[in-house]
């Protein structure tokens, strides 16, 4: 089945037999899932039933912006079979929960069949414990459905049960006449009045009927007189008890067909238009400031749909901003100015202030990766740690710790997993800062007052990645806001990593709460290189300055002390730079007289220093030769 | 009052039956009490004295079911025509949407006609309201008397009918009359409808 778009609420004829089914079923469609759940519609048939489901279906897809299907009994105990066969009852469960509202149609079929009434008690136990709406119809009553289980009973009888009647005189006249209408055809006077006093026990006899007094008429070419008619209806309408019309007094009659008129003729059209729409969105929880000024106006707008379509766009807008905001700041929830498209600008200015305040922390340099870090033995367990880490944030080391002298790759390594967690999870997401600019941070936000918006940011971070902790000691302050996002991100599932000069029981001036905080995970050290991973290093940065070393290059290089990463980078630095200041080739011979400043001549001596202080890179600056080398002048010479 | 409500889609319309003692104006809501089917009644609400005259306001609500969409009410009141109620017929006036002026045809009622349409014309001034502004229809009642006892409607036009507003000759006890004033009063009312007022403008509004 699918909803038919031409069933809607407005051509529902609504009479006494009907008004309590269309009046709820107005109310689930205003409301979806909120009020009559489920609502269960009970007639006999052609009386509306459907007609009324679609309305509810067309109304929530168009108005409501609100997905709904209708499916009969037998289309749905069908899907259920196939599901059971394969044994997908929860994928079929999972895409009924993806419906708004659920329509289902004929469900006097179910008698017997438990097994089917297990599976759809089990669907409306979900959909309704997720506030999803549910309409059913059947021709019966729910108590003459026969050998129903008891709970799927109970339950659909535990939101509405409205029944609809035949159709009374009025009501059948009302729909004669729009049905006429529909089709443009007219007879003459008294002829539908006569089809209207005949009872019809059902709206399609009742179609039916006029059906064939339209074709008599078109056909036999002869306008029908209203004694005509149970002669062209024949049996169906013999048989029919007759409805003596209610007496309504003639001046009476023709007074309110006069005012109806006179209503028509006056009731400005767009105005009812509008006060629709401005229905419509109130209940949407929107003001219609714009659109109540243009219905109190004596002028009718240029054009009504160009008015409510701008109104349509400022909601629209207005509830991408909210949403927008919302994810910067939850405290901004529910503001008066995402109701209001009259107040769009200041919703505007509110998203403006939110992104400026809320930008994300620093995340990781995208420079530091974890391809271009050297392992070696000094700093193994540290790169395990952070492989698993980026592997399984807040896994098994949460927080870890790492700790080291100066220049030994801890920042290196700390962005590379901040870049290992974006890529997982938005690099905006990943706060990686150095402790300074943490500080810093929080000085100014304290300064401006915005030291809420200022934690927010960081507990809004996938992970936060904090290097140079050392910097927080005796900053009680920090420590304090430290402690609070540390818990915070923490109790959230979110990583830390921290690194630092000392390990944290040698950190002066940190809380004791910190502290065993920082040791709650896993605190590892990186040391400075060993032979292997030195031989690796300044093979790597000689390659990278354009010179391919000799294994007696590296054999000697490797064999000096060096304290960490960055000291490797600036001898290779420093033999390159010399050698291209010489203007002579990087040979091993080169290297030792270069890192042997003994056996260095003055030339040499120059060119080391050259080679250590960028002035001195640019040849242009230096005057080799000097008359008096104990005076030496530097001088721009451009 | 307010006369269309869109945001409830409802048409109200307030219509004062107006003029001087014992002229007819609770015959007329008495009359169309009758005519109304019983599924369209309201319950008319008359407070009489014992000898039937009106003590203070007669009220019939008028549904006339749903038009255009709208809900449309219609509700009837009458005033008490002794010149002693001149305080009641000036509240029930107020917030009205059109006035039937229900005269006395007979001839030695003709005072009493033009003091109680001066009167009608006294009370709109006082609430503010231009009763060139307002809807109104008069309607000449107790047509089916004996020729000789009553003024004719010509007659009756040249003294009360200064404004050249609707009018009816009518018989409120047997019906002639009584829906074509109600209907021209419902008529009026429904065109200032086009106008958006949903009120008679005040006087200084009206005289520019």
């Amino acid at each position: 089945m699918h909803i038919d778009s031409k069933l809607r609420f407005d051509n529902f004829v609504v009479g006494s037999a009907n008004r309590l089914a269309a009046a709820a079923a107005r109310a689930v469609a205003e409301a979806p899932g909120a009020v009559y759940n489920p609502l269960f519609v009970y007639s006999g048939s052609g009386l509306g039933k459907t007609h009324l489901m679609s309305a509810i279906g067309n109304f929530v897809v168009q108005r409501k912006g609100r997905s709904a299907v209708l499916v009969s009994l037998d289309e749905l105990v069908d899907e259920l079979h196939e599901a059971m066969a394969a044994g997908t009852t929860d994928h079929l469960l999972q895409r009924y929960m993806q419906v708004g509202v659920l329509l289902i149609d004929d469900v006097q079929f179910l008698t017997g069949q438990r097994e089917t009434q297990t599976e759809l008690l089990r669907i409306f136990n979900a959909l309704q414990a997720d506030g999803r709406q549910i309409v059913i119809t059947s021709d019966r009553p729910l108590s003459d459905i026969a050998d129903v289980d008891e709970r799927l009973i109970t339950r659909l009888a535990g939101g509405l049960i409205v029944d609809i009647g035949a159709p009374d005189y009025e009501t059948r006249m009302a729909i004669l006449n729009a049905t006429c209408q529909e089709r443009g055809v007219k007879f003459r006077p008294g002829v539908v009045e006569e089809l209207g006093r005949i009872e019809f026990e059902n709206v399609r006899e009742l179609q039916g009927a006029l059906h064939r007094l339209i074709a008599h008429q078109t056909l036999g070419g002869e306008m029908l007189t209203p004694d005509m008619v149970v002669a062209v209806l024949g049996e169906i309408a013999e048989k029919r008890p007759r409805a003596t019309p209610p007496r309504v007094s003639g001046e009476f009659a023709s007074f309110l067909t006069e005012i109806a008129s006179a209503v028509a003729q006056h009731v400005e059209q767009w105005k009812t238009r509008l006060s629709e729409a401005i229905d419509y969105w109130n209940g949407e929880g929107y003001q219609t400031g714009m659109l109540t000024r243009v219905l109190q106006g004596a002028v009718a707008p240029k054009s009504l749909e160009a008015l409510l379509r701008e109104f349509e766009g400022s909601v629209t807008r207005l509830r991408d901003v909210e949403r927008q905001v919302v994810r910067l700041d939850a405290a901004l929830a529910k503001h008066d100015a995402f109701r209001d498209p009259d107040r769009t600008d200041e919703a505007e200015q509110l998203l403006e202030r939110a992104l400026r305040l809320s930008s994300p922390p620093p995340g990781p340099s995208a420079a530091f990766t974890r391809a271009g870090f050297e392992v070696g033995g000094s700093n193994q367990l540290a790169v395990r740690a952070a492989d698993a880490i980026v592997a399984v944030p807040a896994g098994r080391y949460n927080p870890l710790f790492i700790h080291g002298p100066s220049g030994v790759g801890k920042t290196h390594l700390l962005n590379a997993i901040g870049n290992g967690l974006a890529s997982e999870c938005g690099s905006g997401a990943v706060a990686c800062v150095p402790a300074q600019l943490f500080v810093d941070e929080l000085i100014s936000a304290l300064q401006e007052g915005n030291v809420e918006r200022w934690r927010q940011r960081y507990r809004n971070a996938a992970a936060l990645l904090l290097d140079d902790v050392q910097f927080v000691a005796e900053k009680e302050r920090t420590q304090e806001e430290l402690f609070h996002v540390f818990n915070a991100l923490y109790a959230d599932g979110k990583q830390l990593v921290l690194a630092s000069d000392r390990p944290p029981r040698e950190l002066s001036g940190l809380e004791e709460r910190l502290r065993s905080r920082f040791e709650g995970g896993l605190v590892v050290s990186m040391q400075s290189p060993d032979r292997p991973l030195r031989e690796r290093l300044f093979a790597r940065y000689l390659r990278d300055l354009g010179i391919e070393p000799t294994a007696e290059m590296l054999g000697f290089l490797s064999e000096r002390q060096v304290a960490s990463v960055r000291e490797i980078i600036g001898i290779a630095n420093r033999i390159v730079a010399s050698a291209e200041v010489a203007a002579v080739p990087v040979t091993i011979g080169f290297i030792r007289a270069e890192l042997e400043p003994d056996d260095a001549d003055p030339a040499r001596a120059v060119a080391f220093r050259a080679a250590t202080d960028p002035f001195f890179l640019d040849r242009e600056k230096v005057v080799w030769q000097w008359a008096d080398p104990g005076a030496r002048l530097i001088e721009e010479l451009r | 009052m307010s006369l269309v409500n869109y945001a409830t889609r409802e048409i109200t319309c307030k219509i004062v039956y107006y003029g001087p003692g014992r002229s007819g104006k609770t015959t007329n809501l008495h009359y169309i009490y009758g005519q109304v089917p019983e599924d369209r009644k309201g319950k008319m609400v008359s407070l009489a004295t014992q000898t039937d005259r009106t003590l203070f306001f007669d009220f019939l609500p008028l549904d006339l079911g749903t038009i255009s969409g709208f809900t449309t009410k219609f509700q009837l009141y009458t005033v008490p025509g002794q010149v002693y109620y001149a305080t009641t017929r000036k509240l029930v006036l107020q917030g009205a949407d059109g006035v039937v002026f229900v005269a006395d045809s007979q001839a030695h009622q003709l005072e009493e006609n033009i003091e109680s349409l001066q009167d009608l014309h006294a009370n709109l001034a006082d609430q503010g309201i231009d009763a060139r502004a307002m809807p109104i229809v008069l309607q000449y009642n107790k047509q089916d008397l004996p020729r000789e006892l009553i003024l004719g409607s010509q007659m009756l036009s040249e003294s009360l009918n200064f404004r050249d507003v609707p009018e009816f000759a009518a018989d409120a006890l047997h019906g002639p009359g009584v829906f074509e004033s109600l209907r021209s009063i419902a008529e009026l009312v429904l065109k200032r409808l086009s106008g958006g007022a949903s009120a008679p403008p005040p006087m200084a509004a009206a005289a520019r």
